[in-house]
């Protein structure tokens, strides 16, 4: 099953090596992490998508605890929350093709960020199905490039408030 | 060389505060010092040339190992016999990378090391400059915690928290990396006095809910069984665990690890589980019902990882102060997260007896009826009782370190350890090389012990340029080395599951033991038979300083009983007469 956690971390040099060493080395997998800042000065927010059953999924918590600088460990898969992806994609198209593209993105509340001679950056944020979605429909224009945030993800309520910031992938 | 200052003088700043000004390494050595840090291990090296000049003054002992290695094993050793971390210090590059294997093996075995690393300057790092490797990236799986100290002025809480997480919780080695220019960069010092490390905080107190579980479903069981591992010894939780074992009436296997943590002459006691344990302890832990693993990780040398034939019938109880080893290995019926010092203390108020009186009688039979058993010959010198004699010349009373492979088993076979911290042994890495260097360290931290190091002619060969601090510090170590002239353990091994194709195991040119000894000026001896072991063994022993005795023994023995990996524990081979 596909879980993610949501990881606070000091805000120390080599921190993002230290965790993805660990999952590394115990074998988990990784869909994707991002990290940056969070609500507190001098913590961070580690974003981890991984898969694996219960027993792993524990592990992976109890593993990540072990790091020192490693504050807390949440698994939003047993929260309800807001999950994100940020996709830019660089897709061939002249002028003939563009007013089409725009209404294909439309729906996916997309926008176009650049345009050159012969293509369009477009801008899209949601979920991972939705970004796969778009990107599927894209696809007969010519993908040229592709650049993903991967997923960052808040839990939902009144818990605690702030944002986190989309960096890395 | 010219005497200089170790500490320099005291002024005042212009508030008219008392105000000192220290080197970073003069800061250093005055956090071990604060440490209660006796001895430090090490060599030196240009990024560490501060450092070791800050040592000239002789403030804290310092003993120059003859390889990094050896330096760190000692301290390892150190840490062993006597509980309190060990100290290493090495230079940048290759004297860090030396330490590499050191800090596995303390790692794999939880002891608590600070390994000091010097680095180039901070200008060069990144650079490839001359001797630079980036040891915090390296050691980062093999490292409890580590850290690369950029400011001078954060060395005092650097080390503080570096001893501390060190020591509690699960010990481990911490490293801490410092590059030149922090270690001449001058600085105020203070020595913090509270420790605050927000993402560790290990839990040490049980919780209630899980102690009431445990007695109550010891009320019910039968056969009940206690598997303690090193972690017994760690918490110094000895007498705790004999009192528990007594009240509840139910027997102990101990773990390689384990070993001396409950006593070797305790009617409970039923050896060694695993792949060269007891008849008693592995079928008992084929039948029992109810498992109580403390301080041990259910690791494959015990499980055989086949967790499908381990303890099928028992509901696993789980003490240990990691909680990510809880559940790792196998299934746990109740998991009890703590110090098992203090979980064993507040269990053992309160515990019911366990109605295990026939299984008792049971498994105490088998330990009657199947003890461990070798051949004795009088022609030649047999391994094992070399072992018996050892134990028997010393009353037990000795620290005993191995290296790894055959000797290694034998010595868990043979010697009977009735107390904590006096077996040391690589038990989660098994590193040749590791005894003799951790016998020195040992040694070092228990100066009033008779300390053995037990070792192959093989892993003897890896680290006895040892012998020269053992001599010149004269630290009275005892040397046995089981000699069968070649890597016992892997010949075993072909022999066993390779049809007799010996492959590069054969050690026939070694070195003469006794003139490499002497040739460092120790002590050393022969021994072909029974009884000149006997007559030099003695020697050996009463011989103040360092001595090395080479014990010539019959070189096609092995260690039975075995277990073959990946099979279960129900397959025991007993013995040569059973293939
Ligand atoms: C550093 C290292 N290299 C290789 C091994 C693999 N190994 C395990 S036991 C063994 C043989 C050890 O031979 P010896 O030291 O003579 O001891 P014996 O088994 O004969 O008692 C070897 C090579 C190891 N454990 N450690």
């Amino acid at each position: 099953m596909r879980h993610i956690l949501s990881v606070l971390v000091n805000d120390q040099p080599r921190v993002l090596a230290r965790v993805a060493n660990l999952l590394g080395r115990r074998n988990f997998n990784i869909e994707s992490i991002s990290v940056g800042e969070s609500e507190e000065p001098g913590l961070s927010r580690m974003v981890i998508v991984t898969t694996g059953d219960e027993r792993t999924m524990e592990q992976v918590q109890k593993q990540l605890h072990k790091v020192i600088d490693v504050i807390k460990v949440q698994d939003l898969s047993q929260h309800s929350a807001v999950e994100r992806e940020l996709l830019l994609v660089k897709v061939g198209a002249g002028p003939a093709d563009r007013m089409e593209i725009g209404g294909i993105i439309e729906p996916f509340r997309a926008s176009v960020v650049d345009v050159g001679p012969q293509s369009l950056m477009i801008q899209a944020t949601g979920e991972r199905s939705k970004l796969d979605a778009l990107l599927e429909l894209l696809h007969p224009y010519g993908i040229k490039e592709i650049a993903r945030t991967g997923v960052t993800a808040l839990s939902r309520g009144a818990s605690k408030a702030g944002t986190a910031v989309l960096a890395g992938g | 060389m010219p005497q200089r200052l170790a500490m320099p003088v005291k002024d005042r700043n212009h508030s008219g505060q008392l105000q000192q000004d220290y080197t970073g390494s003069e800061i250093l050595l005055r956090c071990l010092i604060e440490e209660g840090v006796e001895v430090v291990f090490g060599y030196p090296g240009g990024a560490v040339l501060p450092i070791y000049d800050s040592l000239y003054q002789g403030a804290l002992k310092h003993l120059l190992a003859r390889h990094e290695q050896g330096a760190i094993h000692a301290a390892d050793g150190y840490a062993r016999a006597t509980g309190k971390p060990g100290v290493v210090i090495a230079t940048s590059g290759p004297g860090a990378t030396n330490l590499v294997t050191g800090i596995a093996n303390a790692q794999m075995d939880s002891i608590p090391l600070v390994c000091i690393t010097g680095n180039v300057p901070q200008n060069l790092i990144g650079t490839d400059a001359f001797q630079e490797a980036d040891i915090t990236g390296i050691t980062m799986p093999i490292t409890k915690h580590s850290y690369l100290v950029t400011d001078v002025q954060d060395l005092p809480r650097v080390v503080k928290e570096a001893f501390h997480i060190a020591s509690t919780g699960r010990p481990g080695p911490v490293l801490i990396d410092i590059p030149k220019d922090v270690s001449n960069a001058r600085s105020s010092y203070s020595y913090p006095d509270s420790i605050h490390i927000r993402g560790y905080q290990p839990k040490t107190d049980p919780h209630p809910l899980q102690i009431s579980r445990l007695h109550k479903i010891l009320t019910k069981a039968e056969k009940p069984l206690i598997l303690a591992g090193g972690g017994v010894v760690t918490a110094g939780a000895e007498k705790e665990l004999i009192m528990f074992a007594e009240r509840a009436n139910i027997p102990v296997t101990t773990t390689l690890m384990g070993l001396g943590g409950f006593s070797g002459q305790h009617p409970l006691w039923l050896g060694m589980p695993g792949m060269h344990g007891t008849y008693a302890a592995n079928h008992a832990l084929l039948e029992c019902d109810l498992l109580i693993g403390i301080g041990a990780r259910f690791d494959d040398r015990v499980t055989m990882g086949r967790l499908d034939k381990f303890a099928t019938k028992a509901n696993i109880v789980h003490i240990d102060i990691d909680p990510a080893e809880i559940g790792k290995n196998v299934d746990t019926y109740i998991p009890i997260v703590g110090d098992v010092k203090k979980v064993l203390s507040t269990a053992v108020a309160e515990v019911p007896r366990t109605p295990s009186d026939a299984w008792i009688e049971k498994l105490q039979k088998w330990v009657r009826e199947k003890p461990y058993t070798f051949c004795d010959s009088d022609e030649e010198l047999k391994p094992q009782w070399v072992i018996r004699h050892l134990y028997e010349s010393t009353g037990g009373d000795a620290i005993v370190t191995t290296d790894v492979g055959q000797h290694q088993m034998w010595v868990a076979q043979y010697f009977p350890f009735a107390n904590p911290r006096s077996f040391i042994t690589s038990g989660g890495l098994g590193t040749m090389g590791f005894g003799f260097p951790a016998a020195l360290g040992a040694q070092l931290g228990k100066p009033e012990a008779t300390v053995i190091s037990v070792t192959g002619d093989g892993g003897f060969q890896m680290t006895s340029q040892e012998l020269a601090v053992a001599s010149l510090a004269n630290i009275p170590v005892k040397v046995a080395v089981i000699n069968n002239r070649c890597l016992g353990m892997v010949r075993q091994w072909q022999e066993v599951f390779y049809k007799k194709r010996y492959s590069e195991v054969d050690l026939a040119d070694s070195p003469d033991f006794v003139k490499l000894a002497e040739s460092y000026g120790v002590k050393a001896w022969k021994a072909e038979n029974k009884e000149e072991a006997k007559r030099v063994w003695k020697e050996a022993l009463s011989h103040p300083g360092p001595a090395v005795v080479d014990f010539r023994v019959a070189p096609e023995e092995n260690v039975y009983p075995m277990v073959a990996p990946g099979t279960g524990l129900d397959e025991m081979i007993m013995g040569d007469e059973d293939k």
